[in-house]
């Protein structure tokens, strides 16, 4: 049997997270009730022109930059057409041959290491609105459409075929989402389709030189749909070719709830879209200077910043992952780490016990990856140094500042306020402990047998009762000096 | 009370007349005699009324809001009026209502003007005779066996005949300015950019430009004035300040070097037409102009390059129109059987033919052959244009190589495209020009003489004509409508 190796090409389209549609004013908030965010441009009324969004065009180079691409000097809109009844006008201004920007790579981890992976184009569109059937497609006697998406700006990056498996598939497209997230071009969210990616895959002898028939996959809204999707069609050529057959080339419609692809009609699909130049939009000079301004407020990239704080901090690199999911998320980082400063003498815990704080208790009360959750958190960066500054000189157990935490996310005040108000200073009055142990060991002569007997776990448990004497106000560490020592007295 | 709007106005200040009693004979003529012309598709009595009373208040206060205020006009039905329907003279739009109006329509509300009504015009703009209205066919009101020119037939129709003071057209080939020759009136399309297309129902966007039908110059460089200027919602609109072209008028045309092209006296033009022009160019020698010959031979290819230009932009304006959003709809069993139905049913032959040959010329394949060698082809007309005015200021020619024709005389589409060979470069090129009569023929018909200038020079323009106009009487001659 041949062994064969697997080309893939992925085209991603990006929701851009402008306020306003692409070629008119409308708002873009997800959600809203059908043809509510409409107006006589994005519904493709008679006689109106569209107007490009400026910001929509920053987002574009923003992220061109990211990718390291050639920011054309001048680039223009052409109009794409087919009829569908969810795009207005029947055509969908979009960008040809001469995109927003051309050549870059993305920088992917793959098993054994990063690989640079190629960008051929970026461009900007339009994106269309959504058809409602009543009941399932095949059968419904009637579809509705809701414009509220219709106009909506659109970034297409198009990588070149240097995908080898579905796994790396997998991989661009989670850097892809990192970058774009980063960046605040986009929130990344797959559910609501912000991010929709169609792949193009073909597989050859291995070692042969020459490209196999492509096939295009469409409607691969998850990671999980595009590394399965690309397996299933992976081994679909591959057993095709191994029977003598020839693949064809077609586009092929991800069905993940039956887990194949099937091939979509290509009479209705076979599209000669007639591109021209937008003759509505005059051709776009992009002034040198605004790119290079884009560029000098361009953030660190999630890899980048991944290597230094990893490096730098000393972070495992699960912890910088986590902390990559959002740009916020990585600004509240810094924001509290050059609140802390660095530690005394050449200790280095601090960024790890941040991390630790972070990803155990602000992620378990706010999405990561929302950047406006993230940046409005009710405990600013400053208030949760504050609360492990108070750990740290042990006014607070670590278990208090947990309770204490809460609190800060609920009632937004900082840490010594509720610590000082509910009282929650440890005790590490020496005199105040020892009665409570005293009163402790009397009422529990078994464990202090056990304990004289060799069962040293035993005085776990009376360190559990002086805590829960003291409301967990008492300082551990003096609680398990002090018991030893009246332990070790006969 | 038929003259020109400049003279109305000046009868509101003394108070002579007022824009009540003038918009309301306005309405009886039109009542009384557009049953003739068919000029107009939609009249707007009770608004027309409303908007004179406004009017007539602001300048019975003293504070009129400019030389429009209380004008009677007429909008060709291709300008976007938000509650009142808008056809583009087709059965596709025949209920069309737009919610929103033209920037055009905007600002001459903001000027006080009276809008009286929808004019006729070829369906979608595409003729040059106004029998392809999907209503009825518009008159010229010179002989009503003939056409009145087109697309805008019915605007050039409705100052003709003294059914409106002033009206707007769109020129996309000589839209505009070969109705004016037709009808004996002055008709203008300025530079590509200098007024919004912003409402204006695109035949080929990168064409069209609106402009205005007049009595005289002065009315012509009044109507611009008040619509032209840069437009936010119009990205092809130009940020450029608005001269003041009625005080520029009278600077005549001494110094002035007029070019005269060799391509634009051609066999088979009317001798007619050809005799009138060569006068009226002694008349503005006479004023003291300079007249320099001038070749402009890609002219003999415009015609081809515009006919492939054009289409290809309609094919794709004109998509929009499927039935599922407005408009026409004709019902079918599914999806693509009523958008071919709806679209079969919608639209007119000659619009037909034109989306055909525009998806064919864009076609994978044919779009090098077609479309890319027709823009080439504008590029050498726009250079060809640009090398002339480096050495004369302005350019005179026919506006067209005959007067009006019969009704149902250019059965065969190429016969009617040819009408526009005059007119079509000045839409390739984007230059502004105009149209103003230069004289009747044998059995009456009007004659247009036509100027173009450099881009944004409508002044110049407009200065020559008026120059021209003051020095003839072609303008005091009427039609008799009774």
């Amino acid at each position: 049997m041949t062994t064969y190796e697997t080309v893939i090409g992925l085209e991603v389209h990006a929701q851009l997270s402008t306020r306003s549609k692409m070629f008119c004013g409308c708002p873009t908030t997800f959600g809203a009730r059908p043809n509510t965010q409409t107006c006589p441009v994005c519904l493709g009324m008679p006689g109106v022109l569209p107007v490009v969004n400026r910001r929509a065009v920053e987002f574009g180079i923003r992220t061109a930059l990211a990718f390291g691409c050639r920011v054309n000097d001048a680039c223009r809109f052409a109009r794409k057409h087919y009829y569908y009844p969810d795009m207005p006008k029947n055509y969908q201004i979009s960008q040809y041959e001469e995109p927003l920007a051309e050549d870059g790579s993305l920088e992917v981890d793959v098993e054994g290491g990063a690989r640079a992976i190629g960008i051929q184009r970026l461009h900007l569109e339009e994106d269309v609105g959504k058809l409602l059937h009543e009941g399932t497609l095949e059968t419904a006697q009637a579809s509705l459409v809701d414009f509220n998406r219709s106009g909506v700006a659109l970034m297409e990056t198009v990588s070149r075929p240097e995908l080898s498996s579905p796994e790396e598939a997998a991989a661009y497209l989670r850097a892809f989402r990192a970058v774009v997230i980063f960046l605040g071009v986009c929130d990344g969210n797959m559910e609501e389709g912000s991010l929709r990616c169609d792949a193009n895959i073909s597989i050859r002898p291995r070692g042969s030189g020459a490209l196999g028939t492509k096939v295009e996959i469409k409607n691969l809204n998850s990671f999980r749909n595009v590394q399965r999707a690309l397996e299933f069609e992976e081994r679909r050529q591959a057993q095709a070719l191994d029977a003598g057959e020839r693949i064809v080339q077609e586009t092929r419609l991800w069905d993940a709830d039956r887990g194949y692809t099937r091939s979509m009609r290509s009479k209705e699909f076979a599209h000669d879209y007639r591109y021209f130049p937008e003759p509505d939009l005059v051709p776009l000079r992009i002034d040198r200077r605004w790119v290079e301004e884009i560029r000098a407020a361009l953030p660190e990239l999630p890899r980048v910043w991944r290597q230094r704080a990893v490096a730098e901090y000393g972070l495992p690199p699960y912890d910088a992952e986590v902390l990559t999911q959002s740009r916020a998320l990585v600004d509240y980082y810094e924001a509290a780490l050059r609140e802390w400063g660095p530690a005394p003498g050449a200790r280095r815990e601090r960024p790890k016990t941040l991390s630790n704080w972070i990803m155990s208790e602000l992620l378990r009360v706010l999405p990561g990856d929302d950047e406006r959750a993230i940046s409005t958190s009710p405990i600013p960066p400053r208030h949760l140094v504050g609360l492990l500054q108070l750990i740290e000189n042990a006014t607070i157990s670590g278990k208090i500042a947990k309770d204490v935490f809460q609190k800060m996310f609920v009632s937004g005040e900082d840490a010594r306020t509720i610590v000082e108000r509910d009282g929650l200073t440890q005790v590490a009055d020496e005199g105040a402990l020892v009665q409570v142990i005293d009163s402790v060991m009397a009422a529990n002569p078994k464990a202090i047998e056990d304990y004289r007997r060799g069962k040293k776990e035993a005085k776990g448990a009376l360190v559990g009762q002086v805590m829960k004497a003291t409301r967990g106000k008492a300082n551990p560490a003096l609680v398990n000096r002090l018991l030893e020592d009246k332990l070790s007295q006969t | 009370m038929h003259q020109p709007i400049h003279a109305l106005t000046d009868a509101y200040r003394r108070g002579d007349l007022t824009p009540t009693a003038v918009a309301e004979d306005y309405l009886a003529r039109i009542s009384a005699l557009d049953g003739k012309v068919g000029a107009y598709l939609t009249v707007v009595r009770e608004q027309a009324l409303a908007a004179a009373r406004e009017s007539e208040l602001r300048w019975r206060a003293g504070t009129p809001r400019g030389p429009l205020d209380g004008a009677p006009v007429a909008l060709k039905d291709v300008l976007c009026t938000a509650g009142v329907r808008t056809t583009a003279g087709s059965k596709m739009l025949e209920r069309f209502v737009p919610p929103y109006d033209a920037t055009t329509v905007e600002r001459l509300r903001a000027a006080g003007a009276v809008v009286l009504g929808k004019t006729n015009m070829d369906e979608f703009a595409m003729g040059s005779s106004t029998e392809h209205s999907a209503f009825h066919p518009t008159r010229n009101p010179w002989d009503l066996a003939r056409v009145p020119g087109g697309s805008s037939g019915g605007s050039a129709a409705a100052v003709a005949g003294g059914l409106a003071a002033g009206s707007y057209g769109s020129d996309t080939g000589g839209s505009i300015r070969q109705p004016a020759a037709f009808c004996g009136v002055v008709g203008m399309k300025p530079t590509y950019g200098r007024v919004s297309r912003y409402g204006l129902i695109a035949l080929a966007s990168s064409l069209d430009q609106i402009g205005p039908f007049a009595q005289d110059v002065t009315d012509t460089a009044l109507l611009l004035a008040a619509v032209a200027g840069y437009d936010r919602r119009d990205a092809t609109s130009i940020q450029a300040p608005v001269p003041d072209y009625a005080a520029e008028l009278s600077k005549g045309v001494a110094g002035l070097t007029l070019g005269l092209p060799d391509e634009y006296f051609i066999d088979g033009m009317d001798p007619d037409v050809e005799r009138a022009v060569r006068q009226a160019i002694e008349v503005l020698k006479g004023l003291g102009a300079r007249i320099e010959r001038v070749s402009l031979p890609t002219t003999q290819h415009s015609l081809a390059a515009y006919y492939v230009i054009l289409p290809a932009e309609a094919s794709s304006n004109l998509a929009r129109y499927d039935g599922v959003k407005y408009g026409l709809r004709i019902a079918g069993r599914d999806l693509i059987e009523m958008q071919s139905r709806t679209r079969a049913a919608g639209f007119g032959a000659e619009v037909k033919r034109r989306i055909m040959l525009g998806t064919y010329a864009l076609s994978a394949g044919y779009y090098d052959a077609y479309y890319g060698k027709a823009q080439s082809v504008r590029t050498l007309v726009r250079r060809e244009f640009a090398a002339a005015f480096a050495r004369v200021d302005l350019i005179v020619a026919p506006t067209t190589p005959n007067v009006a024709f019969k009704h149902g005389e250019k059965e065969d589409p190429l016969s009617m495209y040819l009408n526009d060979v005059f007119t079509i470069p000045g839409n390739l090129s984007g230059i502004p020009g105009v149209s103003v009569p230069c004289g009747f023929n044998a059995s009456g018909l009007p004659i247009g003489l036509q100027m173009l200038g450099r881009p944004l020079d409508e002044a110049r323009v407009l200065r020559a004509a008026y120059a021209y106009e003051q020095a003839t009487t072609w303008r005091s001659r009427r039609p008799d409508l009774s």
